[in-house]
């Protein structure tokens, strides 16, 4: 499984960042998506995966034996996946306006911003 | 709730309130105008009350939650912290009252008034925030509401600075997540302090590395250091400038705060000799390649942009020397920069105002028309520069001595050659802006300062009153020194810290 997942975060990471230097709009979007799930699973797998065995005290017990599905990274990225989510609404609603106000998909038109005025 | 917990989570609640409030007075701009007023003046009056307990007990924690500390949400407050949250709680009011005159549209007005309070919520909470999860939860609440403030209004340069600054601020989150992860795998713990303990009982660990290499492109991105920096010129000076001054001055300046406390309590750069050169060649690049950006631009706000690059440079060489006194050095530096640059952005804003235009060719001869405004923008640029006795050269000054007395003399000659290029380029603005006649098919919608006075009275108070404050801190140093001196040992020697966050 860790063997699996390690391959999947990696072809994610390749994938977003192609994506993102895409000079498509919309594949940047998707790209930064990408890589926001590629940080997500990366931080759940260099936390340690363990399967099988949620965080649950036996009622015999006093403390719990590990090893045991710890919590904290869980809880991380569900966070980190809700904001990410925001951001990419706003990002695609962001690309849109520049799409009806530059009439371009295409990124490489977008560099009025950095030339030089003269 | 004891007074110090209840001083500290009201500076963090207001903004929110005040956000909340103004949410629900949607359409009525006068309203919302009285509650952001009544605020921001909370606000700075709550981080002075902070700023002053800190220097009583010098530390302020808040366990929310009340959990084992270490382990639950934490809120710290040192000197350092509440140096920059009385920053900038100050900065928040100038532009709070400097944006009054800037927008028409109701609307566009509207979220504004919503959207800054949220701003500052962001920026309060990720100079307190004690874990490397809190700040990043409290990072995308600032990016959040930038992204925002800086597309109000839609103009096409608007929404394409937008584009570039959001793909490259949710690529450094990325890389942020990535290294908080490296970190909770090596250490268990997402404290700033308890994982700056445990990466010390590791040793020397490659792993280690590889998080702190996270942690420098992912804020290098954020504080615009060479080479992550070419997104702050493309997007900065299209931003509204009530809005660029502020986000401008203090967004880079959280980046270079966060660089500052993971390099000191998490991951101690003073004891790696690495780390120590990467960080003064980045100082060095950022400095040199700054400065000759600025001097290339031909547009008011593109120059001012550049040249917060080149500044963020003499904040990262502090850091790279590392003693007590270079770290100082980069807080004052800190103080100085985020005024001075408000305040020349805020004058860019004013002469925007009057004569229409940013582009100097398109200006001129407002030496003539308004000598006041040019007395100002002189006193700013000169600051600036670093002429005595004003703030940058005290800042200039306290690193150079610390460069000097740890023996990198190399990165004190850079910074010094790279003040006579700033002065080359602030006197291309007060050639063409101010000195210049005025050229042909230009012309200024009124006519005397005390005219200008009239028609933007709110923004023309800010700047005299920031210059006011400038000159404050160029005549009486001192406190200012001092207070810098406690909060960089406070940093350095960072049992203090440790020990107050997990009460041991």
């Amino acid at each position: 499984m860790d063997v699996l997942l390690s391959i999947l975060t990696g072809l994610l990471y390749a994938a977003g960042l192609y994506l993102l230097l895409h000079k498509g709009m919309m594949k940047m979007i998707i790209g930064i998506m990408m890589l926001g799930y590629a940080s997500n699973l990366f931080l759940f797998l260099v936390a340690k995966l363990t399967r099988g065995v949620p965080a649950l005290i036996p009622s015999a017990a006093d403390t719990i034996e590990v090893p045991f599905a710890d919590p904290v990274p869980q809880a991380l990225i569900l966070t980190a996946i809700v904001i990410g989510f925001g951001i990419q609404a706003f990002a695609i609603v962001l690309l849109k306006r520049v799409y009806l106000s530059t009439r371009t998909a295409n990124m490489d038109d977008l560099n009025t911003t950095d030339k030089l005025d003269d | 709730m004891e007074y110090n917990q209840l001083i500290l989570s009201s500076v963090l609640l207001l903004p929110l309130i005040a956000a909340i409030l103004n949410l629900f007075l949607w359409g009525n701009s006068r309203a919302q105008r009285w509650v952001g007023n009544l605020f921001v003046v909370l606000h700075l009056v709550v981080s002075a009350l902070v700023l002053k307990q800190t220097v009583a007990h010098s530390m302020i924690v808040l366990n929310v939650g009340d959990w084992l500390h270490g382990y639950g949400i934490m809120l710290a407050v040192d000197a350092l912290s509440a140096g920059m949250i009385a920053m900038a709680s100050l900065l928040a009011l100038l532009a709070w009252f400097y944006s009054y005159e800037w927008f028409t549209s109701e609307s566009v007005k509207a979220l504004f008034n919503v959207v800054y309070f949220f701003l500052l919520m962001g920026l309060t909470g990720a100079f307190m925030a004690a874990d490397l999860f809190n700040l990043y939860v409290w990072f995308e609440v600032l990016l959040v509401s930038s992204f925002v403030l800086f597309t109000l209004g839609g103009k096409k340069a608007q929404l394409e600075g937008t584009l570039k600054y959001v793909a490259i601020n949710v690529f450094s989150s990325t890389i942020f997540l990535a290294g908080i992860g490296v970190i909770y795998g090596l250490t268990g713990t997402v404290n700033m302090a308890a994982a700056g303990i445990a990466l010390d009982s590791l040793g020397q660990s490659s792993l280690a590395n590889v998080a702190a290499v996270f942690f420098l492109v992912s804020f290098g991105i954020k504080a615009a250091v060479f080479p992550l920096f070419f997104w702050l010129p493309a997007t900065y000076h299209t931003a509204p400038i009530g809005i660029s001054s502020l986000v401008v001055a203090l967004m880079t300046k959280v980046g270079v705060y966060v660089l500052i406390r993971f390099f000191t309590i998490v991951f101690p750069i003073s004891e790696n000799e690495v780390f120590r050169v990467v960080f003064m060649l980045i100082a060095a690049f950022t400095m040199v390649v700054g400065v000759f950006g600025a001097a290339a631009q031909s547009d008011f706000r593109k120059i001012l942009s550049f040249h917060i690059v080149s500044q963020i440079g003499y904040m990262i060489m502090g850091l790279a020397i590392g003693t007590p006194l270079a770290i100082a050095g980069a807080l004052f530096f800190l103080l100085h920069n985020v005024l001075v640059k408000t305040n020349l952005f805020f004058i860019s804003g004013l002469v925007n105002r009057v004569a229409g235009s940013y582009s100097l060719k398109q200006l001129g001869g407002v030496l003539t028309q308004f000598p006041l405004l040019a007395l100002v923008f002189a006193i700013s640029a000169f600051a600036l520069t670093g002429v005595p006795p004003l703030t940058g050269f005290w800042g200039k000054f306290i690193l150079a001595k610390a460069g000097f007395m740890a023996g990198d003399w190399e990165i004190v000659t850079v910074s010094l050659a790279v003040s006579l290029i700033t002065l080359f380029s602030m006197t291309k603005i007060w050639n063409q802006v101010f000195w210049k006649p005025l050229p042909q098919g230009s012309s200024f919608s009124v006519s005397t300062f005390s005219q200008m006075a009239k028609s933007y009275p709110s923004m023309v108070l800010v700047v005299l009153c920031l210059t006011v404050i400038i000159l404050g801190v160029s005549f009486f140093p001192n406190q200012f020194i001092e207070y810098a001196e406690r909060a960089a040992q406070y940093v350095v020697n960072r049992t203090d810290y440790i020990n107050a966050v997990l009460n041991r």
